[in-house]
C-alpha cells in the first residue's frame, strides 16, 4: 500500500520528499488539506454573517426573528424557535452519526460505516427539506424576496384603524418594537392604516411601511449558502458511501479515512449552523 | 481515537452529543424566557441575552471542532495552524459591528437633518465673508 512504501522510505531523502513523503503535523495530506479548506470556508461564512451584524447594527429598525420565524408545518402558528430547535437537532443527530460512521472507519467495520452514513444522509436530507419548506413559507405565502422585505417593525405604540384579514383587526393595539408583516394580494401590497397613540406624533395617522431590505437578501444568501454546503455534503456523502459499499476504502486499510475527511467537512457544517442559528434566530 | 479505544470513544461521542442538545434546549428557553415568551417576570436585558448565548454558542463550537472534529487529538502544530487565523475573525466581528453602529449614528443624523425645518438661506441677500466660507 501507498501509506506503508512511504513510512519505510527515507523522509530526508530528496527523491522522497517530492512524493510526498513528509507528513507535516502528523496528519495526511487530504486531512490537512481538508482542513485548510475548512479554513477559508470559515473565512467566506464569518464575511456573510459580519456582513448580517454590521448591517442589523446600522439600521433603525429590525424584523423580530421570533415574529418572523415562528411558523411549523401543520398550521402551527405563533411559536418561537420550535421549527428551527427542530432543524438544529436534526443537524446534531446528523453529525453523531458522522461520528459513529468514523468510527467505525477505525475498526475497518464496512457495514458499520454504511449503516451510519445512511442515517447521516438521511439527516441531511432532512434538513435540507425543512429548509425548503422554511423557504417556500417566506416566498410562497409571505412574499420575501432578496430585493423586498414586508416584515416591519413599529417605532411608536399605537392603534389599527383596520385590519388586514389575518390577525390584526381594527382596534388591535401594539407598542413600539412590535414586528408586522405587510400582506400581498393579487400582486399588490396592502399596508394597513394605524393611528400613533404615544410619543410626539401622538394622534396621527400613519401606514405600515417595508422593513431593511437587507434583512431578506442577508437571509437567503446566508441560509442558501449554508444549505448548499449541506447539498454538497449530502452528494459527496452518497458518493463515498457506495465507494465504501462496494469496498474501495477497505482496500486502502487506512481506516476509511474518506470517512473521515467528509466527516470534518460535514461537522463544519453543523458548526456554522451554530452561528447561523445564534445570529438570526436567537438574538 | 489513539488514546482511546473504540468503547471508550463511543461513550465519548454519546456523551459529546448529549451535550450539544442540552445547550441548545438551555439556549432556546434562556431565549423565549428572556424575551418574556413562556412566562412573564424572567425578562433580561437585551445584551445580557446576548451574552449569554454568544457563550453558549461558543462551548458548542469548541465542543464540535474538538471532539467531533478531533481536533483534541491533532498535534498543537496543526491546532495553531487553523485556530490562529480564525482569531482575526474575533476582530472582524468586533470591529465591523463597531462600524454598524457608527452608520446608525449616521443614518439618525441625516433622517433628523431631513426633517429639520429648512432655514432660509438665500444667495442674493446674504453678505458672505471669506471668515464663513472657509
Amino acid at each position: 500500500m501507498a501509506t506503508e512504501t512511504i513510512a519505510h522510505n527515507d523522509i530526508h531523502s530528496e527523491e522522497a520528499g517530492w512524493k510526498g513523503a513528509s507528513r507535516p503535523f502528523k496528519a495526511s495530506y487530504g486531512k490537512l488539506m481538508m482542513w485548510y479548506f475548512l479554513v477559508s470556508d470559515a473565512f467566506t461564512f464569518a464575511g456573510f454573517l459580519i456582513a448580517y451584524g454590521s448591517l442589523r447594527f446600522s439600521m433603525p429598525t429590525w424584523p423580530v426573528p421570533d415574529f418572523v420565524f415562528s411558523t411549523f408545518p401543520g398550521g402551527i402558528e405563533h411559536k418561537p424557535l420550535l421549527f428551527v430547535t427542530v432543524m438544529t437537532f436534526i443537524l446534531l443527530a446528523s453529525s453523531f452519526t458522522m461520528v459513529r460512521a468514523v468510527q467505525e472507519g477505525h475498526q475497518e467495520n464496512k457495514r458499520g460505516v454504511v449503516k451510519w452514513m445512511i442515517f447521516t444522509i438521511i439527516g441531511g436530507l432532512m434538513f435540507l427539506s425543512c429548509q425548503a419548506w422554511e423557504w417556500n413559507k417566506l416566498i410562497g405565502e409571505e412574499h420575501m424576496t432578496i430585493t423586498e422585505n414586508p416584515f416591519g417593525t413599529h417605532v411608536e405604540a399605537g392603534e389599527y384603524l383596520e385590519g388586514d384579514g389575518h390577525h390584526i383587526e381594527a382596534g388591535t393595539t401594539f407598542k413600539a418594537g412590535e414586528s408586522y408583516l405587510i400582506h400581498k394580494h393579487d400582486g399588490e401590497w396592502h399596508p394597513i392604516e394605524f393611528k400613533v397613540t404615544e410619543g410626539p406624533d401622538a394622534g396621527m395617522v400613519k401606514e405600515q411601511v417595508k422593513g431593511p431590505k437587507a434583512f431578506g437578501a442577508l437571509f437567503f444568501f446566508i441560509t442558501g449558502f449554508h444549505g448548499f454546503h449541506v447539498f454538497s455534503g449530502v452528494v459527496i456523502m452518497l458518493i463515498v458511501t457506495v465507494n465504501a459499499a462496494t469496498g474501495m476504502y477497505r482496500k486502502r486499510k487506512n481506516g476509511y479515512e474518506m470517512i473521515e475527511k467528509v466527516g470534518l467537512y460535514w461537522h463544519f457544517v453543523d458548526l456554522v449552523w451554530v452561528f447561523v442559528f445564534l445570529l438570526f434566530y436567537l438574538l | 481515537m489513539g488514546h482511546l479505544t473504540y468503547g471508550e470513544s463511543k461513550a465519548l461521542a454519546t456523551k459529546t452529543i448529549l451535550i450539544l442538545a442540552v445547550i441548545t434546549v438551555a439556549e432556546v428557553l434562556v431565549a423565549l424566557l428572556g424575551k418574556g415568551y413562556l412566562k412573564e417576570g424572567f425578562e433580561m436585558n437585551g445584551a445580557l441575552l446576548g451574552g449569554i448565548m454568544i457563550i453558549m454558542s461558543i462551548v458548542k463550537a469548541y465542543l464540535i471542532i474538538f471532539e467531533f472534529m478531533h481536533m483534541k487529538y491533532e498535534i498543537p502544530g496543526l491546532v495553531k495552524s487553523v485556530l490562529l487565523p480564525t482569531l482575526l475573525l474575533v476582530w472582524g466581528a468586533i470591529a465591523f459591528t463597531w462600524e454598524g453602529a457608527y452608520w446608525h449614528n449616521t443614518r439618525n443624523k441625516i433622517k433628523d437633518k431631513n426633517e429639520a425645518p429648512v432655514q432660509e438661506v438665500g444667495m442674493m441677500a446674504d453678505e458672505y465673508k471669506i471668515e464663513q466660507i472657509g
